[in-house]
């Protein structure tokens, strides 16, 4: 018949019109400055670099290897390899970033960075209020303001950081047992040598 | 005591007069009213912009806006605050004269319409014995600047909306007329204040409102349909519909010249929701005998803002209309419909009071509803169109 179908949507739009006052899952408007829904683990924002340990510029994990540099899309990393090596976690001597810029109005939160990272050193923020004053300097964000702490990464993504903490636990405890043998052999080594060189090299023997 | 409050606006203006010498006394008494009905409209459209953003808002289980004043109140002071300070800029190549004058003569239109409705007893601006005729005559000039404003932008879009809303109003001002022609024909009177007069009686308590006759009701939602129509509301914006046309015939406009266009669009609707409530809906009278008490002017004026309010839930309900079926609607289902209201009308009138009246009037409008609606249907005529080869 003409007319029933307006009838009946002039019946929903009333029934939406009184239940959004009274019931609350109708209604389901956040007021964003206010109130915040609650952190979403499996969110990502922009890129962060984690570093193990206290100070931000001996533990960074990154080793400038630059691949995230090279795969980035469009192309907002910019890395300065380190001319000199130093140790990194498991005491392997290797390059760091003399320099890690992201500049964040250009990256598109894709997360390959991350996803091509073999040292689990860049990893996705989950902070999304940025906004600055200096459209120019204040989005490009250089190591220091990009390194975060490992518990803040466990904090953001506890069950990604479970895995990978996992994985680096183990890698280490591998590189411990080789580098044991490896001295171990050494030492043996060391030990099966004649005995008839009694005079140390110098810089030995303390 | 109560006599006094329903009188009361009448009286202050009269006081007011009365410190004038009595040669200035006429001109003065049409300044107050004027002052009066063109602080009072804009007011109240700042309260209906507001009201028609939360309504619609909660329509679609949202809040609305909140964040100016205490629940968004104060958000038209915004928007006009905004809409003043905005730049008003002009297309080199528009008609500058007629760009100019297009928002102005529409305003101007519209309020001239709010001089004839009376608004409570004893309070109509002009007591014109053809107000009815002076209102329509008002109201048409609107197509006017409504092209003024299409043809002056220069625009594709602006001409495009231009001509879909004369089309559409003129198509649906005919509608409108008949429609209010049966209320003439009742009441035998063109002024709108014997209209109300003669729908101010009550039987039982309850009043003798043209709504509440059979001819009455399906003319009542004939001139709604029409109402809607000729002042471009959802589901009849297609005029203005911004998927479509950007805005229509105000897409080059900015500023305090836009905002003078969104007052005349809701003027307009206030101005046809007043005289809906005038023909059919009793105007100033109560709806009960018990509450006559209750000021004329209050009565008046919740009955504009209760069809204003049903204006805003059609339009948070109803999807746009396709320029075809608004014209096929409006000539091959409600202008032979308003026809036939006329017949049944001449109807009642030569039956008389009894029974008869309202079984017969009753039948032949049920029965022409459902046989139109039966075979416009089949026919394509209104409704979903069917496609031939794209299904």
């Amino acid at each position: 018949m003409l007319g029933e179908g307006i009838l009946k949507g002039l019946a929903e739009t009333a029934k939406n019109f009184a239940g959004s006052f009274f019931s609350a899952e109708r209604l389901t408007t956040v007021e964003y400055p206010e109130d915040r829904i609650a952190p979403i683990e499996a969110a990502r924002v922009f890129p962060i670099l984690i570093y193990d340990g206290l100070d931000w510029e001996a533990g960074l994990r990154c080793v400038a290897c630059q691949i995230c540099e090279k795969e980035c899309p469009p192309k907002c990393i910019f890395i300065e390899k380190s001319k000199d090596k130093k140790p990194d976690v498991l005491g392997k001597p290797q390059f760091y970033p003399a320099a890690f810029d992201i500049d964040i109005s250009v990256c598109m939160s894709c997360q390959i960075c991350v996803e091509v990272c073999p040292f689990e050193a860049i990893k996705m923020d989950t902070v999304y209020e940025l906004s600055t004053e200096d459209r120019f300097e204040g989005l490009l964000l250089d190591r220091r303001q990009l390194a975060r702490p490992n518990r803040y990464y466990q904090q953001i993504h506890p069950t990604e950081a479970g895995v990978v903490d996992a994985r680096l636990a183990a890698d280490k405890v591998k590189s411990d047992a080789k580098a044991k043998a490896a001295s171990d052999a050494t030492a043996a080594k060391a030990a099966a040598a004649p005995a008839a060189q009694n005079s140390p090299k110098p810089g030995e023997g303390n | 005591m109560f006599a006094l409050l329903d009188q009361i606006f009448v009286l202050l203006k009269h006081s007011l007069v009365g410190y004038f010498p009595v040669w200035m006394q006429p001109v003065v008494s049409v300044l107050i009213s004027v002052v009066v009905i063109i602080c009072l409209f804009p007011a109240l459209f700042a309260l209906t912009t507001v009201l028609e953003r939360k309504g619609l808002a909660r329509i679609q289980n949202r809040i609305g806006p909140n964040r100016t004043g205490p629940f968004g109140i104060l958000q038209p002071v915004a928007d006009g605050i905004k809409s003043l300070t905005k730049e008003d800029i002009v297309p080199s190549s528009a008609d500058g004269a007629v760009h100019f004058l297009a928002p102005i003569v529409l305003v101007v239109a519209v309020f001239m319409g709010f001089a004839v409705l009376p608004m409570g007893r004893n309070m109509t601006l002009v007591q014109m014995d053809a107000g009815l005729l002076f209102f329509f005559a008002i109201g048409a000039s609107t197509e006017l600047s409504v092209f003024m404003a299409g043809w002056s932008s220069r625009n594709k879009y602006s001409l495009l909306g231009a001509m879909r809303a004369v089309a559409q109003m003129i198509s649906y001002e005919v509608p409108l007329l008949m429609s209010s022609v049966a209320v003439v024909m009742i009441t035998g009177s063109l002024s709108l204040g014997k209209i109300v007069e003669a729908q101010n009686h009550y039987t039982w308590g309850l009043p003798h409102w043209y709504i509440f006759t059979p001819w009455g009701l399906a003319g009542f939602v004939m001139y709604a349909i029409a109402a809607t129509a000729e002042t471009n509301r959802s589901p009849f914006d297609l005029p203005e519909g911004e998927s479509e046309l950007v805005a229509g015939y105000h897409t080059e406009y900015s500023g305090f010249k836009f905002a003078l266009f969104f007052l005349g669009e809701y003027l307009a609707m206030f101005s046809i929701s007043g005289l809906g409530t005038t023909l059919f809906l009793g105007g100033w009278s109560a709806p009960l005998e018990a509450l006559n008490w209750v000021p004329s002017w209050f009565w008046f004026f919740s009955k504009l803002m209760l069809s204003i309010c049903v204006f805003i839930w059609l339009r948070g309900t109803l999807p746009r209309l396709r320029q075809d079926q608004l014209m096929n609607f409006a000539w091959k289902f409600v202008l032979p419909y308003t026809l036939l209201i006329l017949m049944v009308t001449a109807l009642w009138r030569f039956l008389g009071p009894g029974w008869q009246q309202w079984v017969y009037c009753s039948a032949i409008l049920i029965f022409a509803y459902i046989a139109m609606a039966r075979t416009g249907l089949r026919r394509g005529h209104i409704g979903p169109r069917k496609y031939r080869y794209a299904e």
